[in-house]
């Protein structure tokens, strides 16, 4: 058994405080230290983007960082995306009414690498949207209505 | 039937928690006291075992058991079989099934050989690393047509070939019919190994109370109750103290109904053994091995056709790969063997295959599950036939298709069910007019590609069709209940994985008892609601559980009218279920909640009549006789680059034809998101094995799903002709978008690439294949 | 797919990082992006001993205009960083084109110039721009600092001049020459997938409109960044003509002896070894501005 390390960080507006395994993937982290399970893991090894989650409001994939490399960070997970289910972010309001998931999977790391990418293009063409999501792998929809998700998103501030 | 939510796009009810990240998976289920499982699985295709040294990572900390096949005592046991033989004369079958960790010999890299228990998944990964496997390397059998020949190793020691089984069917006479043909297009035809990739891997959470003596299984699996039927009775229990949940799955696409997983079988066991719960929960890299694949099969196939066209008869014989263990029968080849003649009206068919056993995964059913080779076989004739013979491909196609007076159309041969194939109903020239028009054939062959060609682009169109038997039995069933708030619950059986259950099932309940669907609330997957049923598999969810729970809605739609009628002192006949309440007819003051009525039916005082029931409350069941046939046609057009072999899509047309629609929007899902596994079928996804049987790509980096830039935007639109086997008319949706895309491609890029004389005979291909193909053709 | 236990060190100066490396040498990592290492650690390819975290060392992040007019780039930049740079724009559009190839959006997020770069993955765009670039690469330890060429750090698959206690530390761009052009191609299954072939081009017009210097520099065909000296050479003092770029390109790509994989055989690659040559070059050539 390795060192324990001390980490703080904020999860959703959170304040953490937890000793850790320096080796604990940050995913693993999330889910089972922090009980958000919203964040899932579909490769890990950085391929399929279901665990990607906000640091710092960038989106990167939590299966491939040390849990350790996020202390003093900011992290944003799925379940801070909506204050609860009855009254959904208008990103997930799209993917409800353009049928953008179906097994929802893979849903909490499209949503989280959209987020950002929708912040700095809040107009983006359809090639555009399929260019950001290409780290995202989606089994289930083919990718169409997920894109017409976004493309008829309108985020409010 | 007052039909109002059927066949429309309602926005699924399972959305809001699976987007806000509050929908349990198997690996959001957490227990105190939980420990973590390990496998140690073989890095050999094909060995003898030695002896499993297993000390060291006894000793790694936080360890609490290692097992291996010896530790297992009696409950060692070969797997059931999950599908006997058909019944076709002089079936010669072998069946060999899979067992929980290896014990004399390994058969596939990746089958598991010991497990390891340890107080987190890290710790039980270092100990798994320590364990060392003794072994007499055996030579690999790896290639389908070595694995038949003397030379080749034997799979199964006790079987004299690595033959699983020898199949021959027949409808008419071949032999006949090909002496009477003007022509004959002979080839050999290849498809080879994918993997479904679900995004979300297996996984297993088993805990036994002792106290309570109950054993709860969270399971990734798409068939719950043979599960717990199954473990119940290795486990020694009796199967009400077995519940099994197959909680929200990340994907199933026909892996996660293999039963039974060697996982499945010992976790169980090793929460009985060590008191505690106990979780697995497959990563990437096992998943790779452990779930099981498909696809690998050899065609050598034969048309025999007049000159103007006409298929007299159609011979196919082929080797399909079973892998090691065949656990799930024959069904894969089977299904190659009835979708082949697809839409067309083939009198005389001689098709024999021989399933073989290879040091390669398991082989059971991925979306398609063995039509699309068969449609791959005949498309691909088609098309040379058409070639040989100056017909355009459509016309070639429409000169053959089954006319719609035809139906119920027979083509004698014993299908997955074990039932003759028979189609039921279909109107296959309406759906390929509609196609033609849709991608604009006969102007792009008249005009663009012309114009196109003049400009040095390479741009091709593919159109091919396809069957998809659907919706087989045996049964399913379901419990509709209406509670005392109005809302009404559902219970059925089946697992879900994506297909929109929550919203379709609660449109058709939503119909017969006057509520909206969002006062519908399904529960599926748990044994504890419902105890009979049979899984989500062979695209049979919608039309087998959806008409059991329609049959269910209606009995409760009578209990309904009965009670209102008595309690409103009004005939049946003169009420309405509109709003959550039974009215009267033309008088809508006089009414009753339902959930009023629900009280009522199960009072606290008073009495409840005899030869009546409790409640508003009704169990029902439904099984087809058969088999529903679904078709469709797919065009594309697209665009290769010759010097480097990369292709865009420029545009993909579906017209599909699965009866009657529950919900537009969840079929359109069903439809893209299977092309979408077809596009990566024929041109991305390839499960590349060694001649030591070691698979090289066993990544998302080196096993490409396709992605948001590869997929293409996808036009569909509908025929309906309803199934007349059961009382919604439906056939199932699931598999169809995947089944016909390989040909789709072959035929569109032969096109594309007109000059380079190509005839392509495999699938999957790549850039790098395609290149190699065009410089053997020169 | 967790990965094995290892010893872990965050220093916040570099003085600390090297002391640490200088202490392990090559029993630890460092630990830069990680967007490569850790999936090699989730594998259990990778196992190394100790860690040596240089995500909080701030003075190795850092971008700024060099006085030659070419670019200082820390080794620690993000390559999202480098990606959104209009200073990056502006003074090496090749490398500023590059970076949407790299793998995903959310890779370029934690990934790290230097860290790419001394990866020296055969597969990674980078090292071979950084070559066509004529870029120099700052290594320090301990014992001192030295400055070595791009085109000289690559040794081997996977190997580099970097000494057990050396890291990579910074960057310098050099400018383009007057009358330049570059061009950047590759052929890849997916958006973001490591190129079956690529290559990176810079070209350089002599007064009268024939080719005086250009470097043709290819990804995944060998062991490292591969340069294509006989094209090179081949053009020189010529007029870049479509039939000279292809006949220039036709004897290159017979020199070059990529290996197959499941990806791609051998012909198949040394196909997009000549045509990626020719588009790179000629788009190359197409750019350079007149003075």
């Amino acid at each position: 058994m390795t060192e324990l390390y001390p980490v703080q960080l904020t999860v959703n507006g959170m304040a953490y405080a937890r000793t850790i395994e320096p080796r604990l993937l940050l995913s693993d982290f999330l889910r089972h230290e922090l009980g958000l399970t919203g964040t899932h893991v579909g490769c890990e090894h950085g391929s399929c983007g279901a665990c990607t989650v906000l640091m710092d409001g960038q989106a990167v994939r939590s299966c491939i960082l040390f849990a350790v490399q996020a202390d003093g960070h900011e992290i944003t997970t799925v379940e801070g995306l909506a204050a609860n289910s009855a009254r959904l972010h208008p990103l997930q309001e799209a993917f409800r009414a353009a049928h953008g998931l179906q097994c929802g999977y893979c849903t909490p790391g499209f949503l989280m690498t959209l987020i950002p990418f929708l912040e700095e293009n809040p107009t983006p063409s359809e090639a555009e949207i399929r260019d950001a999501l290409s780290g995202n792998i989606c089994r289930c929809t083919g990718y169409q209505n997920i894109v017409d998700a976004v493309l008829k998103v309108e985020i409010g501030d | 039937m007052a039909t109002r939510y059927f066949g429309q796009p309602i926005k699924r009810n399972e959305d809001p928690r699976l987007l806000t990240g509050q929908a349990t998976f198997t690996d959001d289920v957490h227990l105190p006291e939980m420990l973590h499982v390990a496998f140690y699985r073989s890095p050999y295709a094909h060995a003898r075992i030695r002896a499993v040294h297993t000390e060291a990572a006894r000793a790694m900390p936080g360890v609490v058991a290692v097992y291996t096949a010896d530790d297992l005592g009696a409950y060692w046991q070969p797997g059931p079989l999950l599908v006997p033989p058909p019944p076709v004369k002089e079936i010669i079958f072998n069946p060999r099934m899979q067992v929980p960790l290896a014990r004399d010999k390994v058969r596939f890299v990746g089958e598991p050989v010991a497990v390891v228990v340890a107080e987190n998944r890290y710790l039980a990964e270092d100990a798994a690393e320590q364990i060392h496997l003794d072994v007499e390397v055996l030579p690999a059998v790896v290639d389908l047509e070595q694995a038949l020949t003397p030379a080749a190793a034997l799979v199964h020691d006790d079987l004299d070939q690595n033959l699983n089984a020898h199949v021959i069917q027949r409808k008419g006479d071949y032999t006949r019919a090909r002496q009477q043909a003007d022509i004959i297009i002979q080839r050999k035809l290849r498809y080879d190994r994918g993997t479904a990739a679900a995004l979300e891997n297996r996984g297993i959470v088993a805990h036994w109370e002792a106290r309570n003596q109950q054993m709860t299984i969270w399971d990734t699996t798409q068939a719950p109750i043979p599960i717990r039927n199954g473990l119940a009775g290795m486990l020694g229990l009796s199967e009400k103290q077995v519940r099994v949940i197959a909680p929200f799955i990340g994907g199933g696409f026909g892996p996660k109904i293999m039963m039974f997983y060697q996982e499945e079988v010992l976790l169980p066991w090793i929460s009985m053994r060590l008191n505690r719960p106990v979780k697995w929960i497959e990563d990437r890299q096992e998943n790779f091995y452990a779930t099981t694949q498909e696809r690998g099969q050899v065609h050598w196939a034969e048309m025999a056709l007049t000159r103007d066209g006409k298929i007299l008869g159609v011979k196919d014989v082929f080797l399909h790969d079973a892998g090691a263990y065949a656990p799930y029968g024959l069904t894969v080849a089977l299904n190659s063997q009835c979708t082949l003649l697809g839409q067309y009206d083939v009198a005389h068919y001689y098709s024999e295959f021989t399933s073989v056993f290879t040091t390669k995964p398991i082989v059971t059913p991925y979306r398609g599950a063995g039509r699309q080779h068969g449609v791959f076989v005949m498309e691909r004739l088609l098309d040379i036939a058409a070639k040989e013979l100056d017909i355009d491909r459509v016309e070639m196609r429409r000169r053959n298709l089954i006319p719609p007076d035809k139906f119920p159309y027979s083509n004698e041969i014993i299908y997955q069910d074990f039932a003759p194939l028979t189609y039921d109903s279909g109107n296959y020239l309406p759906a390929l007019a509609r196609a033609v028009e849709m991608i604009d054939y006969e102007r792009f062959l008249r005009e663009e590609q012309p114009r196109l060609r003049a400009a040095g682009k390479h741009v091709g169109l593919g159109i091919v069709t396809y069957v998809e038997g659907t919706g087989i039995g045996p049964y399913e069933g379901a419990k509709v209940t209406v509670e005392a708030s109005g809302r009404v619950s559902v219970a059925t059986g089946i697992g879900t994985q994506g297909q929109g259950h929550f919203t379709s099932f609660a449109q058709i309940v939503a119909d017969q008892l006057g509520v909206t669907p969002e006062q519908v609330r399904l529960v599926t997957g748990d044994t504890a609601e419902f105890y009979w049923g049979a899984g989500t598999f062979a695209s049979r969810g919608a039309v087998v559980a959806g008409n059991a729970i329609h049959a269910a809605a209606l009995a409760v739609r009578r209990k309904i009218l009965k009670k209102a009628s008595d309690e409103l002192e009004v005939d049946e006949e003169d009420l309405e279920l509109v709003d959550g309440a039974v009215r009267v007819k033309g008088s809508p003051q006089t009414a009753i909640k339902l959930g009023d009525l629900a009280v009522r039916a199960n009072p606290m005082r008073g009495a409840v009549k005899p030869g009546t029931e409790p409640g508003l409350e009704a169990t029902d069941y439904f099984g087809p006789e058969r088999g529903a046939t679904a078709s469709g046609v797919h065009a594309m057009i697209v665009e290769v680059d010759p010097e480097t072999m990369m292709i865009e899509i420029l545009r993909y047309v579906v017209v599909h034809d699965c009866g009657a629609v529950i919900n537009p929007m969840i079929l359109e899902g069903q439809i893209h998101g299977g092309v979408a596994q077809g596009i990566g079928n024929a041109f991305y996804e390839q499960l590349v094995f060694d001649e030591h049987g070691q698979l090289l790509n066993a990544s998302f980096m080196d096993y490409l799903l396709p992605t948001a830039d590869t997929v293409p935007r996808i036009e569909t639109d509908h025929v309906e002709t309803r199934s007349p086997l059961n009382p919604l008319g439906i056939k199932g949706a699931g598999e169809a978008g995947a089944i016909p895309v390989g040909p789709l491609f072959a035929q569109a890029i032969e096109d594309a690439l007109h000059d380079a004389n190509l005839e392509i005979l495999e699938i999957p291909l790549s850039p790098s294949r395609l290149y190699e193909l065009v410089a053997e053709a020169k | 797919m967790k990965p094995a236990p290892f010893a872990y060190f965050a220093p916040r100066s570099l003085d600390e990082a090297l002391a640490l490396l200088q202490e392990h040498g090559y029993e630890a990592k460092l630990l830069a992006g990680g967007q490569s290492l850790i999936p090699a650690m989730n594998f259990r390819l990778a196992q190394p001993a100790a860690l040596i975290d240089i995500n909080r060392i701030d003075a190795l992040s850092f971008l700024e205009p060099a006085s030659d007019g070419g670019l200082r780039i820390g080794a620690m930049t993000r390559q999202r960083t480098v990606e959104r740079s209009a200073l990056v724009a502006e003074r090496a559009p090749l490398l500023h084109a590059t970076m949407p190839f790299i793998a995903h959006m959310q890779i370029r997020n934690r990934g790290t110039l230097g860290g790419n770069l001394a990866h020296a993955d055969p597969a990674s765009e980078l090292p071979a721009v950084m070559v066509a670039l004529g870029a120099r690469f700052r290594l320090q330890s301990q014992r001192g600092a030295r400055w070595v060429n791009a085109a000289d750090f690559y040794v081997g698959l996977f190997a580099t001049t970097l000494e057990a206690d050396e890291m990579l530390v910074e960057i310098a761009v050099p400018p383009l020459p007057p009358r330049t052009g570059w061009s950047i191609q590759e052929i890849a299954r997916r958006r973001g997938d490591y190129a079956i072939v690529g290559v990176a081009a810079t070209a350089t017009l002599n007064a009268d409109g024939r080719c005086h210097a250009a470097r043709l520099v290819y990804l995944s065909v060998g062991e490292g960044p591969i340069q294509a000296h006989d094209a090179v050479a081949a053009l020189h003092g010529q007029a870049p003509t479509a039939a000279v770029i292809a006949a220039a390109m036709r004897g290159a790509s017979q020199r070059i002896e990529p290996l197959g994989d499941i990806h791609a055989t051998p012909a198949y690659r040394r196909q997009l070894i000549e045509v990626l040559g020719r588009r790179a070059l000629t788009e190359a050539f197409a750019r350079v501005q007149p003075t």
